[in-house]
């Protein structure tokens, strides 16, 4: 649990964060999106002290993160950054080792470890331990880079942009692989984006900031069926709201009971990909099945609309 | 048909018929100098004007013609040859034929015995030496070798030379001479040398490198301090030394215990001080520079996962900057080696003592004395830091 209390930044005469509150639940993923210079990594920032507080104060399980050095918080919570940030002159082990070893870890423990994350982020351990960064593809220096910020453990991640310099296909992956890592670790991480689609695919809660105020805090649905203001309702896409809402639901989800003989979607798709491919069969329901292939229900082109509706 | 016939021909005809132009600027150098210059130069003492002599009138047939054959193929070489291991090692060779057949010319003039005469290489020699240095050194780059084998070659080179001196091929031509009468005080000279160039250059990194950190972190301080240390690189090496002559002197009049450290207007505490103040600059500046080009993601990340301050300047800054601090160090070791010859002049000691002894006694051979270690120490000292700086940015040139 993480709790932003009336935090402002202010550097001169400009206020770049302007007394947030939020509440960030504990194992959840919350985006922070905005236009650029709406303060959003600012905020971040803040958080492990990267930026100092001008008011205001942050709270992390009921801790003030002020109650210790910054550098010894910052060993506690995980940081990734766009461009990854990796260490040029250190291998992928020695990158990934860096928190454990500020934390003086037994090297067997370390070795452990690095192990494992190489192999959670699928990243074999003989060919890819001793690589330098420079030898690795974008898509495997963020996922290094990942690896790196989760190394000792943190009950918190924060990220800055991860994924803005990886090509679309990439991305999707390492937004993938993020959720599946966030369910397995438990992990509570708080994200900066610009990018809507991206946070509303990842995050169980979206903070939406502008001019250094935090306009709105909810789920993605509530942002799309009652945004706050004009500005929420542009930046979360006034045009496509309803396919939005689409995609935030899944088949599983949405399924009806019942079966049908039109075409079959996986229960892990969105709504919006179910009803995509019966636009695209002509179909006017499809068959809902799980990843085992055991039918789990049946979906209608009128019970997706309705899932569309505010 | 009749292209393609040409076209297969090629590499044959091109072969013999094309002459490598730096090769025949050489050979037509060497050949000229063979012709026109003495190879040796006998005098009857180490001061007056010698006689010169051509390599036939002083060597066995056999000795003259191995010598000749050895600089025929080394000009075939030269001219015709593109295969760079070909060209080196027939070069090579020749420096050695040449090197030989003047410490032989030595041993043939010198009367047994005789402690007077003087046998010197003559501008042939010298002129040989430099165009098959030339050769070899071209014929090298063109290997490209990695930086572990440039220095394996020096070391090779080095151990080869030393080899030959200890052996005593050389003992009757007239540096060695030199050498045998000076032998004590030129070792006491070399560490001399050695310790004035590197002990200001570790005094110079013991102040520049937190200097160059302080200008990285505090940019408005850049200015003032690196327009100083130009300032200071302007004052000619002479003028510097007079300038802190007056100064030093006053301490050492008024401290004993400075006078008793060696701290005076005149010998080695000027120069070191001097050598000290003109490897600040390309310290300071190279390390400023190092710290610009560090990427500013490996930074922000290195503070995000909670190194300390000290922790992120000396295992992620320094360590990044090091090829360019280390470009700054080969430019002040070559440029202190260089330089410490002329604090000879106020007493500092060093081989400059030879080459100003020599100059004053017009004994060109004890100039030489001095000159030849101190053109080798910087050579040897910027082959090897180069080869440092390539081997460390082989490993980040990508990873920036």
């Amino acid at each position: 649990m993480i709790s932003v209390e009336n935090l402002s930044k202010i550097y001169g005469t400009t206020t770049v964060v302007d007394g947030v509150s939020l509440a960030i639940k504990r194992n959840s993923i919350t985006a922070i999106v905005g236009t650029s210079g709406s303060g959003k990594s600012t905020l971040l920032r803040m958080i492990n002290r990267l930026v100092e507080p001008s008011s205001g104060r942050v709270l992390i399980d009921g801790q003030d993160t002020r109650a210790e050095p910054a550098y010894l918080l910052r060993r506690r919570i995980g940081y990734v950054i766009q461009g990854h940030g990796l260490f040029p002159h250190r291998t992928v082990a020695e990158n990934i080792a860096t928190v454990p070893r500020l934390l003086k870890w037994e090297a067997p423990r370390i070795a452990a470890r690095v192990r494992e994350l190489l192999e959670v982020f699928q990243l074999e351990p003989a060919r890819y331990a001793d690589a330098l960064p420079h030898q690795l593809s974008g898509g495997e220096q963020q996922r290094v880079g990942v690896a790196r910020a989760l190394a000792a453990e943190p009950g918190v991640l924060l990220m800055d942009e991860p994924f803005g310099a990886l090509d679309p296909i990439i991305r999707d992956k390492a937004q993938e692989d993020l959720l599946a890592i966030q369910r397995r670790f438990g992990t509570t991480v708080v994200v900066v984006t610009h990018d809507m689609e991206e946070a509303f695919r990842l995050a169980d809660h979206v903070a939406v900031m502008s001019a250094g105020k935090l306009l709105q805090y909810d789920r993605p649905a509530v942002l799309l069926r009652r945004p706050a203001d004009a500005f929420v309702s542009r930046l979360t896409g006034l045009a496509d709201r309803a396919i939005r809402l689409l995609s935030l639901v899944t088949a599983g989800e949405a399924a009806l009971p019942g079966t049908t003989d039109g075409p079959t979607v996986a229960a892990s798709v969105s709504l919006r990909e179910a009803l995509s491919e019966l636009l695209w069969c002509g179909a006017q329901s499809a068959r809902v099945v799980d990843a085992d292939g055991a039918v789990r229900g049946q979906l209608t082109v009128e019970a997706i609309l309705a899932r569309g509706r505010p | 048909m009749s292209a393609a016939v040409f076209a297969g021909a090629r590499p044959l005809w091109a072969g013999v018929r094309r002459v490598d132009p730096l090769g025949a600027v050489l050979v037509a150098t060497g050949s000229a100098a063979l012709l026109l210059l003495p190879f040796v130069v006998f005098k009857a003492n180490r001061i007056v004007p010698g006689n010169a002599r051509a390599l036939s009138e002083v060597l066995p047939a056999w000795q003259t013609l191995g010598c000749d054959a050895a600089l025929l193929l080394a000009a075939v070489a030269a001219l015709w040859i593109p295969a760079a291991r070909l060209r080196l090692a027939l070069a090579l060779v020749a420096v050695g034929a040449v090197a030989l057949a003047a410490g032989a010319a030595g041993d043939a003039l010198t009367p047994p015995g005789d402690a007077v005469v003087r046998i010197a290489p003559g501008g042939a020699f010298w002129v040989l030496m430099v165009c098959l240095g030339l050769l070899a050194t071209d014929a090298t780059t063109r290997l490209r070798p990695g930086p572990g084998l440039r220095v394996l070659f020096l070391i090779a080179t080095l151990a080869a030379a030393g080899l030959a001196i200890s052996y005593g091929l050389f003992d009757h031509l007239s540096v060695m001479r030199e050498y045998a009468v000076n032998a004590a005080r030129f070792a006491r000279e070399v560490r001399q040398h050695l310790k004035l160039a590197f002990g200001s250059l570790g005094a110079a990194l013991v102040v520049g490198l937190p200097l160059g950190v302080l200008c990285h972190r505090v940019p408005a301080l850049r200015p003032g301090i690196l327009g100083t240390l130009n300032v200071i690189q302007t004052i000619p090496a002479i003028a510097l030394f007079g300038i802190l002559m007056a100064p030093l002197g006053a301490l050492a009049a008024a401290l004993p215990l400075a006078d008793r450290l060696g701290i005076r207007g005149i010998g080695a505490a000027p120069a070191v001080v001097a050598l000290f103040l003109y490897s600040l600059l390309p310290i300071v500046a190279n390390t400023v520079a190092g710290l610009k080009r560090v990427s500013r993601a490996a930074v922000e990340a290195a503070h995000g996962m909670g190194m300390t301050d000290w922790q992120v300047l000396t295992s992620v800054e320094l360590w990044l900057a090091l090829p360019v601090i280390l470009t700054g160090i080969r430019v002040v070791l070559v440029q202190n080696i260089g330089m410490v010859t002329v604090a000879a002049l106020i007493g500092g000691g060093g081989l400059g003592a030879f080459v100003f002894q020599g100059i004053g006694q017009t004994a060109i051979d004890l100039v030489l004395l001095g000159a030849i270690p101190i053109v080798t120490l910087a050579f040897s000292a910027a082959l090897t830091l180069d080869a440092l700086v390539e081997s460390l940015d082989r490993v980040r040139a990508e990873g920036r």
